[in-house]
């Protein structure tokens, strides 16, 4: 049944060649769009590179004070020493590191200035993240110990700074804010899209301008939390909240009179929400219903127009309609019938756009459009592109199929 | 084995309401070979429709083997049709995207029929009307003759107790449609009930009985 479904449908596309060119066009092109927007999605929020181990990982990224009649507030990054008493201390977790969030310098080459992303970090940040080193190593407990100016650069700094030299450079000199530091480490760059780990210099959080040593709450410091497995997220999670609720409440901080305190571990997808609909639930209205209209737009409009396509094409095919219901179809096994057909011809769409994708995607990547860009199809993109693929077929085949179920034999068989 | 009962046929429009079938009285037994004759517009194909469940009578009452099936629903109604009824249609009706022995097959896919007997079934089928040459071959490859016994192939696949034939033989010059009567005829003498419309009064004296319509209404 399934085959002659399928024979029908792949004789009803060679058919009109000019109309299947352009309905499998509008089909790619949406779904690629889809494809490459899920690829992002993938890029922004997956377990990538330096990032491998986002699955098991929680992010620290603000803490927020409100006084008691909830009117005003502060909110921002925390300070070393809040981050050390609060997380790193956790007993459940396998590693916590503390770092800054992107900050930015200069270097200077001659008379050339480049601009820099640093970070300030602790030695267990080379254990949470998988960093590639090309060159060298990471700096230590030893060497933040003993105030080393030390510092982990990126290939591309690299490349900047001392040219395109295939000569390591470690133990070589480089001067950012007039202060001389030495090269220990050089590692692959991550994308800029990862900002707590990306950064073009990292340097011991002892290194000068850090700031580390800030006593009160508040300061310019995030953190990463390293469960054992997945699991255990949400112990991590209890024992950090339990930490937090240690905190004598209403307090005072730099003048500011707080009544709650609120500090969240959380996974990196809703570390990311949470951060954008941070501006309440008016906020939250405004970035999902843009986010329904984008989908809308995206998936709904094509269907709409697909919809037209199929009703089209399947009224051309009364007749078949008709002679299959003489011999013993029932509108039911009929409608399936079409709804299997659209979802063979979107799946033809599908791989289609699977290819347009890889070329994108190999487009973005080569654009330097996002630095270090690593979009992919993997696994994930791709169930995700044929749940898409099923779900667009679905939208786009039950209409017409509902109303070619309305046709009588009789007037069917006379067209 | 078909009983129809003061059968009305209307066709309404918002401007126009046509008659198409006034107070129609018939029974058809098992084993007959009957014709419907009458001028264009009559009704013969309207009468055809009603009996083969493809059309709803606006009035009257449709029996098959003794149970009146006018309140059917359309899961009913389509499961009579599959297994009691086989039609031949004027303008053949092949889906011209299967093959031959794909569109002979159709009747067979609405059974639950496995894949390899429905094939044997058709090719058997094919075999009757002598084409199991053209198993393979397009309907658009085939001559008028020759479709028509695909579609008589088609109608008889599921072996079912009644043909119903609208013109079969309306679009084929007398030798092809006198092959095709042929066919009817063994069919016939095989156990099969035929009702045929015809505008043709030499293959119409071929058959059992002849009824004749004019203005909806039967005249004899």
């Amino acid at each position: 049944m399934l085959l002659n479904y399928i024979k029908i449908a792949w004789k009803v596309l060679l058919r009109h060649p000019f109309y299947t060119f352009i309905t499998l066009f509008g089909i790619s092109l949406t779904l690629t769009v889809l494809m490459v927007l899920t690829s992002f999605l993938d890029h922004l929020f997956g377990s990538h590179y330096p990032e491998t181990r986002r699955d098991r990982s929680l992010y620290i990224m603000q803490m927020e004070q409100r006084d008691s009649s909830l009117t005003s507030r502060q909110s921002g990054p925390m300070s070393f020493k809040f981050l050390t008493d609060y997380a790193k201390s956790l007993e459940t977790a396998e590693r916590v590191t503390i770092c800054t969030f992107v900050n930015s310098s200069n270097a200077y080459v001659g008379s050339q200035k480049i601009k820099l992303n640093t970070k300030f970090t602790d030695a267990d940040f080379w254990h949470v993240t998988q960093f590639d080193f090309l060159e060298g190593k990471p700096y230590n407990e030893q060497n933040i110990a003993n105030g080393d100016y030390v510092v982990v650069i990126n290939d591309d700094l690299k490349k900047q700074y001392f040219g395109n030299t295939t000569e390591s450079v470690v133990g070589k000199d480089i001067d950012i804010e007039n202060i001389h530091y030495k090269v220990i480490g050089v590692v692959k760059g991550g994308p800029v899209t990862r900002p707590f780990t990306y950064s073009d210099v990292y340097f011991p959080y002892t290194a000068p301008k850090s700031n580390y040593q800030k006593s009160s709450m508040r300061g310019g410091y995030v953190a990463i939390i390293l469960a054992k497995n997945k699991a255990d997220l949400k112990t991590v999670q209890d024992e950090f909240q339990s930490h937090i609720s240690r905190i004598p409440l209403p307090g005072i901080q730099e003048g500011f009179k707080y009544a709650t305190l609120t500090v969240k571990a959380e996974p990196y997808v809703e570390n990311f929400i949470g951060t954008i609909l941070d501006g309440g639930p008016g906020l939250a209205t405004i970035f999902f219903g843009i986010i329904g209209f984008v989908l809308f737009m995206l998936l709904g409009l094509p269907a709409i127009n697909l919809v037209n396509i199929n009703v089209s094409r399947i009224m051309e095919r009364a007749s078949e309609i008709g002679i299959r219901k003489a011999f013993g179809a029932p509108v039911r096994t009929l409608v399936w019938q079409f709804i299997v057909e659209n979802i063979f011809i979107t799946f033809i769409g599908g791989a289609i756009a699977l290819v347009l994708t890889a070329v994108v995607i190999h487009l973005i990547n080569a654009s330097g459009w996002i630095a270090y860009a690593d979009l992919t199809i993997n696994v994930n993109v791709f169930l995700i592109s044929l749940v898409v693929c099923l779900i667009f077929g679905l939208l786009s085949g039950v209409l017409p199929a509902l109303r070619m179920s309305k046709l009588t034999i009789a007037e069917a068989l006379k067209s | 084995m078909i009983t129809l009962q003061n059968i009305e046929k209307v066709y309404r429009t918002s401007t126009i309401e046509t008659l198409a079938l006034n107070n129609i009285n018939l029974d058809i037994r098992k084993g007959e070979f009957v014709s419907i004759m009458g001028p264009s517009g009559c009704g013969k194909s309207t009468l055809l429709n009603v009996m083969g469940l493809l059309d709803e009578p606006s009035k009257g009452t449709v029996q098959l083997d003794g149970q009146a099936v006018t309140q059917y629903r359309d899961k009913e109604l389509a499961r009579l049709r599959n297994q009691k009824i086989g039609f031949i249609f004027q303008s053949f009706h092949l889906i011209n995207d299967l093959t031959v022995l794909d569109n002979v097959e159709i009747p067979l896919l609405y059974r639950s029929q496995n894949g390899r007997p429905r094939q044997d079934y058709a090719k058997d089928a094919l075999t009757k009307v002598g084409l199991s040459n053209r198993m393979k071959h397009f309907p658009k490859q085939l001559s008028g003759g020759q479709k028509q016994r695909v579609a008589i192939a088609r109608a008889i696949v599921g072996n079912p107790d009644i043909i119903l034939a609208d013109e079969p033989t309306g679009n084929l010059d007398s030798a092809m449609g006198n092959e095709i009567m042929n066919i009817l005829q063994q069919l016939n003498d095989d156990g099969a009930t035929i009702v045929m419309v015809t505008h043709d009064e030499q293959m119409a004296k071929r058959t059992h009985r002849l009824i004749r319509l004019f203005d909806g209404t039967q005249v004899l």
